[in-house]
């Protein structure tokens, strides 16, 4: 069955800062599983505490954000390693789409083969919602898909989703593999004609 | 015009439009480790899948793997069930393993062009960000998440969109104790990490066509630090050389046959390209980060920057590697203090990596205050480095001979930072906590660099080491 992802809607948790890597978004001392379950608990676990285990001021320890299922975040979001362990993390602790102003490549296609949609505003927008929602962390939030569009209250936000992921999301085909297994005797076809598969 | 070789890969591995607009993309060496991959056997279990062509993946194991002490069952139980999940998927999916029982294990990236699994030509993927490693073949390596990794298992194809290509032309000679990792650390600060968003970067001219095959697999291995997925170089006789005789390439007749496949799929002369980039060899020296991301890196001559006369998107990031490094704006690199050296990772742990970092500290010692190591790459490195003598030369020198994996490289094994050090690294990734210890700090250099500093306890100029021993320069 079709999954669609048309909207997200819901209360939002920002996290500011460009380049965040995937190292802290999950350390990789937290990947030593054979499966997601259970890794909401260590999103960001290094910036929330400290060495002794004791919280510090991050967004994710603080009251007014949980609940929260929309993160906003700045540029170069989730850039380094491809461990898809960091939007799992991320889902597990609540987060059901992204607002930001760009994505690491690998972490964007992680997103969207989970049915995570990730959006592309402007620096200003994306510092505008980051403003209101500090303001009032109450605000429900509501992000379009095929419009593109992010609003907050009467505003509306115009932002960018790539053609492909928006179609995946709407048409419910992001989880790809039964796609990608419709088509065998093409896949075949491609195998057959790859020298290093079929003999040179 | 003229094709890349990009686009020419992509084409013939291409197997249908979707619905969405992405292509499907054919795999053609999918490789595996034990730590991205579990979950994706579980979901193709859960969905009653299997694996379409078990042929096409290989499996080792490198994350997790201690570098002393590998006697099963290894000390940390987490460690031993993700080995144990490994085995077991492989088995059970028929997909070789290259175990530490092989005599063939080792990093992901390092054991694939090793044993000849690696390409021209090819479509490669791996749930790791250093699959861009495999492209120094005239390939196309993808690193894919675990999603991913259950769509290239079940179906052996992807669904991914075409990125543009971006020509990085290097002209020029490299000096005397500068080397490609100081080449793509100067791509990466002058570019950015995330300039390469969106691209493929082919590296070209003449100062990348006279690297060795190790020193390309460095350039492209970094390529996701600049934000590139994928980074590749056309191959040529230097690539042919190294293919001939490793285990899984062609051989006899095939070869020959194969050489005209690989020639077919260089970029034409009058290729066409989204973009160009240049830079000059003659002009580059050493290379090392002072903060928190790969594009943070400066000449060891050169001292630190001042925040304010950065690039406004760039200032908050800076100033939170300040507060990290405890570094001061204009303070110089050269003559900071380091606590550990690590020589490894998929970066830079290669038997030329071994040369010449060996070739710095044969006859001298570590300094004291130092924690010296050397992960090689792979059971085959170690044993070569062994029979060359440069096992003996690094221990004589003080340093710690380690068994091949990952390890410091991200911390994820017992070799961890401690606390606040500040470690010399060949690695790839100086994120704050990276190496283990959420206070550890990274700087990252080539392997002769390294080797440099794990003498003068401190970041020094290579080039003065070399001078003083009147080494040859080794590519």
């Amino acid at each position: 069955m079709p999954n669609h992802v048309f909207k997200v809607e819901g209360r939002a948790i920002p996290i500011r800062g460009n380049d965040i890597d995937t190292d802290q978004i999950i350390p990789a001392r937290f990947m030593k599983c054979v499966t997601f379950d259970g890794l909401g608990e260590y999103a960001f676990f290094d910036v929330r505490f400290d060495d002794q285990g004791s919280e510090k001021d991050h967004p994710f320890n603080e009251e007014k954000y949980q609940g929260a299922s929309i993160l906003l975040v700045n540029s170069n979001f989730g850039c380094g390693s491809s461990r898809e362990h960091a939007p799992q993390a991320l889902a597990k602790w609540g987060i059901k789409a992204v607002i930001g102003e760009s994505y690491a490549e690998i972490f964007a296609g992680n997103c969207v083969a989970m049915g995570i949609p990730a959006i592309e505003l402007s620096h200003e927008a994306v510092e505008e919602i980051i403003r209101l929602v500090e303001e009032d962390p109450s605000r429900e939030l509501t992000l379009l898909v095929r419009e593109q569009v992010v609003q907050v209250g009467r505003r509306t936000f115009e932002g960018f989703i790539p053609p492909a992921y928006r179609n995946s999301l709407t048409q419910g085909t992001w989880d790809s593999t039964s796609v990608l297994l419709d088509a065998p005797e093409d896949i075949d076809k491609v195998a057959a004609r790859l020298p290093y598969v079929s003999g040179f | 015009m003229g094709r890349n070789l990009f686009d020419k890969v992509w084409d013939l591995h291409k197997v249908r439009t979707l619905e969405s607009g992405q292509d499907q993309l054919f795999i053609g060496l999918h490789l595996i480790h034990e730590v991205t991959s579990p979950q994706a056997f579980q979901m193709l279990e859960d969905r009653g899948l299997t694996v379409r062509f078990p042929e096409r993946t290989f499996a080792t194991v490198d994350h997790i793997v201690p570098t002393k002490a590998q006697a099963r069952p290894f000390g940390d139980s987490l460690a031993e069930q993700m080995m144990q999940a490994l085995e077991e998927n492989t088995k059970k999916y028929n997909i070789e393993f290259f175990d530490l029982s092989s005599g063939k294990q080792g990093i992901v990236h390092i054991i694939g062009p090793e044993l000849g699994l690696t390409q021209p030509g090819m479509t490669i993927a791996c749930g790791d960000s250093h699959t861009s490693t495999h492209g120094a073949f005239g390939a196309i390596g993808f690193g894919i998440g675990t999603s991913q990794i259950r769509d290239v298992l079940a179906s052996q194809c992807m669904a991914i969109s075409r990125p543009k290509v971006r020509r990085i032309q290097v002209d020029g000679t490299l000096a005397n104790g500068v080397y490609a990792k100081d080449i793509i650390l100067k791509i990466i600060a002058d570019l950015g990490v995330k300039g390469g968003l969106g691209y493929a970067y082919e590296y070209a001219g003449s100062a990348i066509h006279e690297l060795s095959m190790e020193g390309r697999m460095t350039i492209c291995n970094m390529s996701i630090e600049g934000g590139a997925r994928v980074g590749y170089i056309n191959p040529d006789e230097t690539t042919y050389e190294y293919m001939r005789g490793r285990q899984y390439a062609p051989d006899g007749e095939d070869f020959d046959q194969a050489v005209a496949f690989w020639n077919s799929i260089a970029s034409d002369e009058d290729a066409r390209y989204d973009d160009v980039y240049t830079l000059d060899a003659n002009s580059l020296s050493p290379m090392v980060t002072w903060g928190i991301n790969p594009g943070q890196a400066i000449s060891v001559e050169d001292c630190m920057p001042t925040v304010s006369e950065m690039p406004p998107e760039q200032q908050e990031v800076a100033r939170k590697a300040y507060k990290h490094m405890e570094f001061d704006e204009g303070q110089t690199i050269r003559g900071t203090q380091i606590d550990v050296a690590f020589l490894g990772s998929c970066t830079n742990s290669r038997i030329s990596d071994l040369r010449e970092a060996a070739s710095i500290v044969k006859g001298r010692t570590v300094k004291p205050s130092v924690k010296a190591f050397v992960v090689p790459g792979s059971m085959q490195i170690a044993r070569q480095a062994r029979e060359e003598g440069l096992m003996q030369i690094f221990e004589d020198a003080g340093f710690e001979w380690r068994g091949a994996g990952c390890s410091m490289c991200l911390g994820m094994n017992p070799d961890k930072l401690q606390g606040r050090e500040i470690c010399a690294s060949s690695s790839n990734r100086n994120f704050i906590g990276r190496q283990g210890a959420p206070g550890g700090r990274t700087l990252l250099m080539s392997p002769a660099m390294v080797a440099a500093a794990a003498i003068a306890g401190e970041v020094i100029d290579v080039r003065e080491m070399k001078q003083r021993t009147g080494e040859p320069q080794h590519a």
